[in-house]
């Protein structure tokens, strides 16, 4: 089999690929955005405990 | 033996305890995971011989029977959180609950849209109203309607009840999914692989569809441990764990 024959799909290659491909970008994206919204509330407190300590600091 | 897993429920019931596995076990999920797929993608895709009647076309199986078999078992996850819930009043249940709902929704969007880019070369269209569809529809409908009642109430706590109820009763619905193509006359095909009967279909499709399946299913555990460990964080964060997770 060649290689244009795999991507060619019998003729069904817009069907096969666009299956495939429309369920990576699905996974991906719920890969992705919990990732991220972890990442940003760990940040936030970071960021919130630093403060904190700012004030701690200024009013002793 | 029963107080065993009564004293790891609650451990594993327990917030930080819980941020911690799911933590570790992540890179592992993942890394099984990336096995699984590729195993799989090469199996479905490069080794599977053509269909007889349907050619190329029926690889779309290896992404939509997968993604469909997900549809459901998400939902019945759901449902089991929402009994812990109403039952219990357990804080990770909640959790894991409106996790589950986003990965779920996305599932069920995939065997949808995947079936119907299976359905136009082999019935002819992208939609026909029958059972099998129009149920698979209605279950979309349900994981939507679990995330937006959640992010209607404003205390979580009683948005939390609210949806385990709907989940609880929207169970209903799965029998009807599973068993739409023998009690109605429908487009789609019966079932090949979840019957009683040896599942007609040869392992040379069976082995890659399975791959894939166990695959989605990792998945469905790695987003939902991301997920739960975003929404621990936030739920959590004026508790002392929290803080000293912060501080390290």
């Amino acid at each position: 089999m060649s290689l244009s024959e795999f991507f060619n799909m019998g003729g069904y290659a817009v069907f096969v690929w666009s299956s495939y491909g429309l369920t990576l970008v699905v996974l991906v994206i719920n890969w992705l955005l919990p990732y991220q919204q972890h990442k940003k509330t760990l940040r936030k407190l970071k960021r919130q405990l630093r403060q904190d300590k700012q004030i701690d600091d200024t009013s002793t | 033996m029963f107080k065993w897993f009564t004293k790891w429920f609650h451990r594993l019931g327990s917030p930080p305890h819980f941020y911690r596995i799911a933590g570790l076990w992540l890179p592992w999920l993942s890394g099984l995971f990336g096995i699984l797929v590729i195993a799989g993608l090469y199996g479905g895709l490069v080794l599977a011989p053509p269909d007889y009647q349907q050619g190329e076309s029926y690889r779309i199986i290896f992404v939509h029977v997968p993604a469909a078999w997900m549809s459901l078992f998400i939902y019945m996850v759901m449902a089991f959180c929402g009994v812990v819930v109403l039952v219990w009043r357990m804080k990770l249940a909640e959790i894991v609950l409106i996790s589950a709902a986003p990965v779920g929704a996305s599932f069920t969007f995939l065997a949808l849209v995947t079936g119907s880019l299976w359905g136009k070369p082999m019935w002819g269209t992208y939609w026909v109203w029958d059972a099998r569809l129009t149920s698979e529809l209605i279950l979309l409908f349900l994981y939507l309607g679990v995330i937006g009642l959640y992010g209607a109430i404003d205390d979580k706590r009683v948005a939390a009840r609210a949806v385990a109820t709907l989940a609880i009763v929207g169970v209903v619905n799965i029998p009807i999914i599973h068993y739409s193509v023998e009690w109605w006359n429908s487009l789609h095909q019966g079932p090949t692989v979840t019957k009683f009967d040896k599942p007609s279909i040869h392992w040379s499709m069976l082995i890659p569809l399975l791959l894939m399946a166990l695959a989605f299913k990792l998945y469905f555990i790695i987003s939902l441990f991301q997920r739960v460990r975003a929404e621990l964080l936030h739920r959590e964060r004026n508790s002392r764990w929290v803080e000293e997770l912060i501080r390290s």
